[in-house]
């Protein structure tokens, strides 16, 4: 049998070695996550494209009685690599007796969920954390969850006949509208 | 606060452990590979759970979601180049790792079973190899995988239902992808690991071979053994990145489509040898080349433990290592060799690149991709599909610039009119040139060599005077402005007088187009082709659907089928060759 000296001789330090080894290991280990960090983060380079007028419905089909009706939103969407016609939201369109249109997102600016309207409490009702509104939107009960009303929209009524709607999400959770981009 | 986690967990012992293990004879380059691969393999894990994040396995997604990873995401080519050259440079590593195995002896007892591992996970990352290919659902993945999961078919007995198991159904669809990614990203490198953690276990306890005589004193694993492991694995990182940015990133080509050959399909370079294998076997006897040898090569290598024990079995396993690696070598020296010399697959390979090209120009063009996928972009293309159509059905007789619409001479005879240009002024100046109209570039191969229009240009307009050839100019102004061409929309506009005056022209005793052609108004007397939009997309539509109706050579049609009529091609086809005669087709805007 070969004698050996013991591989733990403190004399046989390397420091060099040693501290290249941490720097390359490390470095070397580093690309693929910065590589896949990088398309990770790519999301957030990407602004969303909504807000743009779209056409809604024909004015005939909202009756002036001031009653909330729900009408989904359908416009050139792209998702990620496809470009399609496809819902993006749907909204509340109101027509009071004087003929001024109203326009509301259906989503809940409390968690998001999507609001049901009630006829029978002429009432917005929230399935998810009980939120109510009332038909032109507020909160109206004072323990409602939501902190703010039914987000409005801008709604335009072109030629007399058909109504746009600049249709747009709203960050939920905060007190104030801050549009989502 | 290091000995409170330490007396918790005892991580010390095991860093202790792990870096003072003892190297009979001291650090040595021949025994970088298995960390290289380890290496490897940490790059494919971190890439690949990246990559998984923008992944859609389904036949209308997996090409789309990769195009967007590789051209629109932010180092998507990068990340997705990383994954694939790694890959690549992998299987060089453990063919490199085998090497020193067989070569020191180190599969010899007590490490048999350490061999066997080995053995497995190289034919896992092979298998990891072979499903990635698919994924991107390209024309090259898709169509060199069926020939992989079509060999399964001829296993004996139960070949057809395990084909139909590992691609989910009798048909390449959205189950072969499903499947294929979650073997690709969860079951083999799960066995992958767990076989790797049982290779490092079992080295750990038999401890390195060292390549005999030891000349140098033992030392620990660390730091000499692990310097010069991390400086192996920066040049194999660096062989990457070399292979990452000098093809910025990794292939894609077309999206798969079953219905458009691909002459170019080839697996990846290390499985080229077993392709060129199944050359040598005809008919019935693939299985031989398939699977049996193969597979009886394989159990040799397994066996090398055994054989090793013999007086000369480590010799008979080095001769065996050898002539595997050559023989395999040669195999895929033949297959790259037979492939540059064939011009068939020179001219797919060719084509594939344009196609792959071309479908990122329209996936990127404002329409986008639409929801049933990238491969109708290319489907509804007249530039990718008129020349491939102008040659099957068109070039027997016309030409397009003296070929067949895809760049290839066409041996029979040329019979009727060369089309490139077909509408534009300069087409129709040569038509209406005395030294032109009945040379094989028009009439020269047809019945009208003779007829009254190529009578007409020689006789009459050979005469015409100085000022009768100005207003001539101004009726192929006129007629050909019919044609509304894209690429003479800016020379249409500007010359818009000279065609109103080319338009009264036509009509008149000069010119006397009207005499036997009609010309923006109904002529039930005209017996020659319609001059009224001629050219444009419905008058060439029309024209191909049937050139024997009345609006055109009605009775005098001379051969030509009527396309349409006749059901040989549908409107759809029709319009493709119509728009790319007219050179309509989508290009991007030249950037500003």
């Amino acid at each position: 049998m070969q004698q050996h000296p013991d591989p733990k001789d403190p004399a046989r330090r390397n420091f060099f070695a040693e501290g290249a080894s941490v720097v390359i290991g490390g470095v070397i280990s580093l690309v693929p996550v910065v590589a896949g960090a990088r398309v990770l983060l790519d999301p957030l380079r990407r602004k969303s494209k909504a807000g743009a007028a779209t056409r809604v419905t024909s004015l005939d089909a909202l009756p002036p009685d001031g009653v909330p009706r729900k009408f989904p939103v359908i416009a050139t969407r792209t998702d990620a690599w496809n470009k399609s016609t496809a819902p993006i939201g749907a909204v509340y369109l109101r027509r009071s007796p004087e003929g001024v249109v109203t326009a509301l997102n259906v989503v809940c600016p409390h968690a998001g969920c999507f609001v049901d309207y009630v006829a029978e409490k002429s009432s917005y009702l929230c399935p998810c954390h009980n939120s109510t509104f009332k038909p032109d939107g507020a909160v109206s009960d004072a323990k409602s969850p939501s902190a703010r009303a039914l987000d409005s929209l801008e709604v335009e009524v072109r030629g007399g006949k058909e109504i746009w709607v600049k249709f747009q999400n709203f960050r939920a959770g905060h007190a104030e509208k801050i549009p989502c981009t | 606060m290091f000995g409170w986690l330490d007396h918790r967990t005892g991580y010390k012992k095991l860093l202790h452990e792990v870096l003072f293990e003892n190297i009979p004879g001291g650090s040595r380059w021949r025994y970088v590979w298995g960390s290289t691969l380890t290496f490897g393999l940490v790059i494919q894990f971190i890439t690949g759970i990246f990559l998984w994040m923008a992944y859609s396995p389904s036949s209308q997604t997996a090409w789309e979601s990769v195009y967007y990873i590789q051209e629109e995401m932010a180092g998507g080519w990068f990340l997705r180049g990383l994954h694939h050259w790694t890959a690549q440079v992998m299987t060089v590593l453990l063919i490199l790792h085998l090497m020193q195995v067989v070569i020191d002896g180190a599969y010899k007892a007590p490490r048999e079973v350490n061999f066997w591992f080995g053995m497995i996970l190289l034919q896992l990352i092979l298998a990891l190899s072979l499903t990635g290919y698919l994924l991107p659902w390209d024309q090259k993945g898709y169509w060199a995988t069926k020939v992989a999961t079509s060999i399964l078919a001829i296993v004996p007995f139960v070949g057809e239902d395990l084909q139909k198991l590992v691609i989910g159904g009798p048909d390449y669809g959205h189950h072969t992808l499903t499947r294929f990614f979650a073997l690709h990203a969860g079951v083999l490198p799960g066995l992958t690991v767990a076989l790797i953690v049982g290779h490092i276990y079992l080295f750990r306890r038999h401890g390195i071979t060292p390549k005999e005589p030891v000349k140098k004193p033992d030392a620990a694993f660390w730091p000499d053994q692990v310097f010069k492991d991390a400086v192996a694995c920066m040049a194999v990182l660096a062989t990457v990145l070399f292979f990452v940015i000098r093809h910025h990133g990794a292939e894609l080509a077309a999206p798969a489509d079953p219905s458009e050959p691909f002459s170019a399909a080839r697996p990846d370079w290390y499985f080229l040898f077993l392709f060129q294998l199944l050359k040598y076997f005809p008919g019935t006897t693939e299985i031989w080349g398939a699977i049996i040898i193969p597979g009886l090569v394989m159990t040799v290598v397994m066996l090398m433990p055994f054989l090793g024990k013999w007086q000369l079995g480590h010799r008979f396993n080095l001769g065996l290592l050898y002539s595997i690696l050559a023989g395999s070598g040669l195999l895929t020296y033949l297959a790259l060799k037979e492939d540059n010399k064939n011009p068939m697959y020179v001219a797919a390979v060719k084509e594939a690149e344009q196609n792959a090209a071309r479908v990122k120009v329209l996936a990127k063009a404002p329409a986008g991709i639409p929801l049933t996928g990238a491969a109708a972009l290319l489907r509804d293309d007249p530039l990718t599909q008129g020349p491939k159509l102008f040659s099957k059905n068109c070039a027997s007789c016309h030409r397009f610039g003296g070929h067949d619409g895809t760049g290839v001479e066409v041996k029979d005879a040329q019979t009727a009119a060369d089309l490139q240009g077909f509408g534009s002024r300069a087409w129709l100046a040569g038509l209406l040139n005395p030294d032109k109209v009945d040379s094989i570039h028009y009439f020269g191969g047809t019945k009208f060599k003779a007829g009254k229009m190529a009578k007409f240009v020689k006789n009459t307009v050979h005469e015409f005077t100085p000022e009768q050839k100005g207003q001539l100019v101004k009726v192929i102004k006129a007629v050909s402005a019919e044609a509304q061409l894209l690429s003479q929309k800016a020379l249409d506009t500007n010359d818009a007088a000279d065609i109103d005056e080319g338009r009264k022209l036509a009509t008149g005793e000069t010119m006397r187009c009207t005499e036997c052609h009609a010309f923006r108004k109904a002529d039930d007397t005209a017996i020659a082709p319609d001059l009224t939009g001629w050219a444009s997309r419905a008058w060439l539509t029309d024209f191909i659907h049937n050139p024997k109706h009345e609006r055109f050579y009605g009775k005098r049609n001379d051969r030509m089928p009527a396309f349409g009529e006749d059901q040989v091609l549908d409107a759809k086809q029709i319009g493709l060759i119509a728009d790319w005669l007219r050179g309509d087709w989508y290009e991007p805007a030249k950037a500003k």
